[in-house]
């Protein structure tokens, strides 16, 4: 067992000493920076709009949850850089560069080797996801006084998201090499997301067979599942026309959401790391 | 009585006694020579009867790529203390061999034991020192790390002695705070080998001396026989005939996948002839043998030459080699 903490400790070590990390963190202080400076003019401007007497709609809500959605979709988006970076070449790739052999030598095994290996990038990518996605709120908060519905289960789900997305890499990178590996896990989650707005273009123009199509991605690919109920969580209380038109999105409605799909969540990442271990227990190296 | 035994067990393993340490009473010191010979003959008697494993054992070894044969059953055995040296050219198979006994690639066919466990398994790896054939350490690492991370993984309880013996063992001592990204390739390549030593069992070195200049060549040469000394048992994969031809007891030439030769340096070696330096000049007499030296000297002496020296020719390792491969290369 102590050999899974020293793999973990490895692995937590190599992120944080890469330069990639260093590039996350400048790029995340910079977002956040601009981030704070949008929501800085967005709420001197709202009171300023005038919303005709017949249209109830909460331009603070509005306002709010369409700058936090924003936030989350960078949120996400950063986290899976970093998951991405920091797991695509954890096998093939390290094998390929030599780094991997002596670690392999020695008695600790293949599987607790790539467990461990996902426990320090998803430790890494967790820690990562929560701090920039609560500075975000906090932000938004301070700036605009509005908070989302919901504060702690989207912020988790987002980390969820970023957790899917390292399995789906430590397994891509048992077979494929490190560029490959990388196009590929970016490919997916980019078909994700555009899998997430036809669902809201489908759900606004009440288009079942892509409402359809959208419902079948979100199982396909539950990051992108976690990440829309994350969104539709923020705003769940809101009603009315501002609960409406947040719906439309493209930082709104969430059409697979709840407890299944945590649940599917979590099995579809033990079931990656189920194949990404039998797949790495049967490579040559 | 009993110190003497636990000190001739201590000499038979090879561990360092100081001059004190050996300041016995004649008692001692008769129950410090029946120590040793009570392990020696445990040991000879263990060995004979099976129930100290040789340090590797592979039998009928096969391994295929696709279509192509790596290892067509190949058999192989390094003894307790012994140091194998593999030959072979590109490609024959060597590399695999050692990869299948360290367990980073899978056998097609036959068994790999080491120390009585199957290779590949854990119980096998807790056995074993691994150095690859190509391999980097994180950039990050100081040299001291790479060392602390190898005694965590592989169990060893040597802590910072033995990470300084190890470091003093490969000339690094003063580069144990130095990170692996600023070391030369050569001090890096003589870092895997200290990492390899962590534990001392067996070890499997694979091409060990490749990026090293003459002086660190030499320096893991002496480490290798330092290490025969202590009774370590080294499976050792290089192309340097001469660095084989010097520290192992015995050498298996690898082709295609086979072992088409295999013995000690010795014995592998051949009778080339003799040569006479007499006032004629130098004269081989192909053919003839260490036995036949004096007759020869005897029949110059009696025709009236002057002999001024005999030399008995043998084949060396690289003439073994090259007639085993055939010239073959990749």
């Amino acid at each position: 067992m102590s050999s899974i903490w020293v793999i973990v400790g490895y692995g937590f070590r190599e992120a944080v000493r890469r330069k990639m990390f260093a590039v996350v963190i400048v790029l995340t202080i910079g977002f956040l920076f601009l981030f704070w400076l949008a929501n800085h003019f967005v709420f001197r401007d709202v009171t300023t709009i005038t919303v005709p007497s017949d249209v109830h709609v909460d331009t603070r809500t509005f306002a709010g949850a369409f700058l936090v959605g924003l936030a989350m979709f960078a949120t996400l988006f950063l986290g899976v850089v970093l998951a991405v970076f920091l797991t695509l070449g954890t096998v093939t790739g390290d094998a390929e560069r030599g780094l991997l052999q002596p670690l392999v030598a020695r008695p600790i095994g293949r599987s607790t080797l790539l467990v461990a290996r996902f426990l320090g990038a998803g430790a890494v990518c967790t820690a990562y996801v929560l701090v920039v996605y609560f500075a975000g709120i906090i932000i938004t908060g301070t700036a605009g006084h509005w908070y989302p519905d919901q504060i702690v289960w989207p912020g988790l789900e987002l980390a969820g998201g970023v957790l899917v997305v390292t399995a789906l890499s430590l397994l891509g990178s048992v077979v494929l090499s490190s560029t490959a590996n990388g196009i590929a896990i970016f490919m997916l989650f980019g078909a994700g997301l555009v899998a997430g707005l036809l669902g809201s273009i489908g759900h606004a123009l009440n288009s079942h067979t892509i409402k359809h199509a959208a419902t079948i991605a979100s199982w396909a690919l539950p990051f992108e599942a976690l990440y829309q109920d994350g969104l539709r969580m923020i705003t769940e209380n809101a009603s009315g026309l501002t609960g409406f038109l947040l719906q439309l999105g493209p930082f709104g409605g969430a059409y697979v959401h709840g407890w299944p799909i945590r649940l599917w969540s979590v099995a579809y990442a033990l079931l990656v790391g189920g194949l990404a271990l039998v797949s790495f227990a049967r490579k040559d190296l | 009585m009993r110190l003497g035994i636990v000190l001739g067990a201590a000499v038979h393993r090879g561990i360092p006694l100081r001059r004190d340490d050996v300041a016995l009473p004649a008692r001692d010191l008769v129950g410090a020579a029946l120590g040793l010979l009570r392990c020696g003959a445990l040991h000879v008697a263990a060995r004979h009867s099976g129930s100290v494993p040789d340090a590797l054992v592979v039998r009928n070894l096969a391994k295929r790529y696709g279509s192509v044969h790596a290892l067509r059953g190949v058999d192989l055995e390094v003894g307790e203390g012994e140091l194998v040296g593999l030959l072979g050219p590109n490609g024959a198979g060597k590399s695999t061999l050692v990869k299948i006994a360290v367990g980073l690639v899978r056998p097609s066919g036959g068994d790999a034991q080491v120390a009585g466990a199957r290779a590949g398994t854990r119980a096998a790896r807790a056995h074993l020192g691994y150095l690859a054939e190509m391999f980097r350490f994180p950039g990050w690492y100081t040299a001291d790390e790479v060392l602390e991370l190898h005694q965590r993984l592989a169990g060893s309880r040597g802590g910072e002695p033995e990470r300084r013996r190890l470091l003093e063992l490969v000339a690094l001592s003063e580069a144990a705070r130095r990170r692996v990204d600023g070391m030369s390739k050569g001090m890096q390549q003589r870092l895997g080998v200290a990492q390899s030593l962590v534990g001392e069992r067996l070890l499997m070195l694979d091409e060990p001396t490749s990026a090293l200049d003459p002086v660190g060549r030499r320096t893991v040469r002496l480490l290798l026989e330092e290490l025969r000394g202590r009774g370590v048992s080294v499976l050792l994969n290089s192309h340097l005939l001469s660095e084989i031809e010097l520290v192992c007891d015995r050498v298996a030439i690898l082709l295609g996948g086979e072992v088409v030769a295999a013995g000690s340096p010795h014995e592998l070696s051949r009778p080339r002839g003799v040569e006479l330096e007499t006032d004629e000049g130098a004269r081989r007499i192909e053919g003839a043998t260490r036995e036949d030296a004096p007759r020869l000297v005897a029949e110059a002496v009696a025709s009236g030459r002057k002999v001024y020296g005999v030399r008995v020719l043998t084949s060396t390792l690289e003439d073994v080699y090259l007639e085993a491969v055939g010239g073959e290369t990749s």
